[in-house]
């Protein structure tokens, strides 16, 4: 195991260099390059002329992709031209919201799409299945941005029932430890500060939620019906186990090994950015910031945040591969 | 390679390991017709394909079904901040901000949305195949670079990659096209690649190589039309996420900045504006994207279950 998992972490390497060259290439290949990325769209030519000097951009590219290949690895990725502060500071006071936002969806969707996929294959051709088929379909093809509007203007606007924008309402004034709203509430122990964050949090997880809890009610549909059909559950049928005991402890069980690589991939897909449910809630976690900074044409923050997310992305992968082969010993053997 | 590789890879590669596995008991009867019969029994399928066949005539004839000009200002005296006139006479879906007549953009819309899901698709799928084909084909350090390549790509969730072609590019329907179809390339690539090195070390490609036949006619004569069948099912699939992935990046404000082309995606980004006063301007454009992208994963799914001899009867 360890072996295999040394060997991963090695194969690491490549990908994270051509992702560093990616978008190396990308911000030099934006009309104005990097000075006017980092100067803003206003810079006069003077200012682009005399930031090149200073930063060596009239130096060849190889010795300007290791300088900033040299600061990407120190996580040094410049400042935002909108608001003058460093990018890296900017990322790590967004991505508490997206982590704790990429919780809750995934605990709706997971506590959801288990239940109702299991019940549909059970039932198997009933009304039930159908309409958890259709159901899953239809929360691929819905456009996520509408949902999140349509929830908002539904339970936030027209009802009130929840907020509709934010993280936690600012007359709160809550004290801050880690940017994570809900876990600094229950860490200060300011109930209502947690309450209120948790609020903020439920319908945007819901928008959220939708894509891979559809996606979770059709792959354990579809596996617990693959799982029924096998030998060892006749095996254990015919053997004369209770019915719940086969249930328990080889369907499910078995049946969960391709729901949990999913629920691996969807995680690392929501952490690396839900920008269109954030934006429309205004969110304020990476989401938003990227949204705003193409609305800003903040290219020194999109560079930043993009590469720093594919690596998440690309981490939360390899943890996915991992606890793929502790699941199921058959994928270690070669 | 190793055993396993990413899980994401994985699920493409399992998708191209069945491609075009011998069916049982269906002998004489070539995989292209036996899949078009069970497709035509197929309730699912049939209701995919009519929805998709009604788009695409509405697109193909939108200049004589719209009613109206779908860039006229009508109504102009009754749009005041805070009123947007609602459906009437000769108006069946009511006016945008604007007062353009909302029935004919949805139909001419069509056009354009259809038109930018089917080019991201196809590109993607040419440049992905291609891809596919060296890998597949000549193997061995070709295939390492390739996909390599390939799989740094894929490292970066599709819509960031998106979002960074368009920023690039600027901001026309030619950059919207291209910044879907790349997010496209790396799944084709390796579907295709998969399911070629499945079909490279079948028995007919064996015999064929054993009877002297050209390497390149071994590989687009055998090996290549027998991998095809998983392509054609995910090019389905991808043209419903091309189409809403287009709206996406409208939303985003990366969308075509050209307002004389009706587009749905830009119509929903521009209907958000006014939700509260007239809602129904994002819900018709909404319901059309998800009707459409329907359609295409109906007829995908039952493509799938049709060209899949596991679900073979």
């Amino acid at each position: 195991m360890l072996r295999f998992i040394v060997r991963r972490l090695l194969q690491l390497i490549p990908i994270l260099l051509g992702l560093s060259v990616l978008l190396f290439a990308w911000l030099r290949a934006l009309p104005g390059g990097p000075a006017q990325a980092a100067l803003g769209e206003r810079a006069t030519p003077e200012d682009i002329a005399r930031y090149n000097e200073l930063f060596g951009l009239d130096e060849p590219l190889v010795v300007q992709y290791l300088r900033f290949l040299g600061r990407a690895v120190r996580l040094d990725f410049g400042t935002s031209a909108r608001t003058g502060r460093s990018v890296t500071t900017e990322f790590f006071e967004r991505m508490p919201g997206t982590i704790e936002l990429t919780l809750f969806a995934m605990v709706f969707a997971i506590g959801l799409g288990i239940p109702l996929g299991y019940l549909a294959a059970r039932r198997h051709g009933s009304w039930v299945d159908s309409t958890s088929v259709i159901a899953s379909l239809l929360g691929v093809a819905i456009p996520v941005f509408f949902l999140a509007y349509l929830l908002r203007l539904g339970f936030a606007v027209e009802l009130g029932w929840l907020p509709g924008s934010g993280r936690q309402d600012v007359r709160m004034n809550a004290t801050r430890i880690t940017n994570f709203y809900v876990l600094d509430g229950l860490l200060t122990r300011e109930w209502d500060a947690a309450w209120d964050a948790v609020k903020h949090l439920l319908l945007p997880a819901i928008a959220l939620g939708t894509i891979p809890l559809a996606i979770i009610v059709r792959i354990t549909r579809a596996s617990v019906l693959d799982v029924v059909n096998e030998d060892y559950v006749r095996t254990a049928n015919a053997k004369g186990l209770a019915t719940a005991t086969v249930r328990r402890r080889h369907i499910i069980r078995n049946a969960l090994l391709p729901v949990s690589t999913t629920i691996g991939l969807q995680t690392g897909l929501l952490l690396s950015g839900a920008v269109l449910t954030e934006s429309v809630f205004a969110f304020g976690g990476v989401g938003s910031a990227i949204y705003e900074a193409i609305g800003a044409r903040d290219f020194a923050v999109l560079q930043g945040f993009i590469l720093i997310l594919a690596v998440v992305y690309v981490l939360v992968n390899l943890l996915v591969d991992i606890s793929y082969g502790l699941l199921d010993p058959r994928v270690r053997v070669r | 390679m190793t055993a396993m590789g990413d899980v994401k890879r994985r699920r493409i590669d399992e998708l191209a390991a069945r491609a075009g596995a011998v069916p049982e008991g269906e002998g004489g009867v070539s995989l292209t017709r036996s899949a078009f019969r069970r497709l035509r029994r197929d309730p699912v399928a049939i209701i995919g394909a009519v929805i998709v066949i009604t788009f695409l005539v509405v697109a193909a004839f939108a200049p004589f079904l719209a009613p109206r000009d779908p860039l006229a200002q009508t109504l102009l005296s009754e749009i005041r901040p805070g009123n947007i006139p609602g459906a009437r006479e000769g108006f069946p879906l009511g006016v945008d901000n604007l007062g353009r007549d909302i029935l004919s953009r949805l139909i001419w819309g069509s056009r354009q949305s259809l038109m930018i899901g089917v080019v991201s698709t196809v590109l993607g799928v040419v440049v992905g195949m291609a891809f596919g084909v060296l890998a597949g084909a000549f193997g061995g350090w070709v295939d390492t670079v390739v996909m390599r390549f390939i799989d740094i790509v894929l490292s970066i969730p599709s819509l960031l990659m998106a979002i960074s072609i368009s920023v690039l590019l600027g901001q026309n329907q030619y950059a919207l096209m291209i910044a879907i179809a790349v997010t496209q390339v790396p799944i084709f690539a390796r579907l295709l690649r998969g399911s070629m090195l499945a079909q490279r070390n079948s028995d007919y490609a064996l015999a064929a190589q054993a009877l002297g036949v050209k390497k390149s006619r071994i590989v687009f004569g055998h090996v290549l039309p027998n991998s095809l069948s998983p392509v054609i099912v995910q090019a389905t699939l991808s043209l419903a996420t091309a189409i809403i992935e287009a709206a996406a990046l409208s939303f985003l404000g990366l969308g075509d900045p050209d307002l004389a082309r009706p587009e749905w995606g830009a119509m929903l980004a521009n209907a958000q504006a006014f939700l509260s006063i007239r809602p129904e301007l994002a819900v018709y454009p909404a319901l059309c994207i998800i009707v459409v992208a329907l359609g295409f994963t109906l007829l995908g799914e039952s493509l799938r279950e049709a060209l899949d001899p596991k679900f073979r009867r």
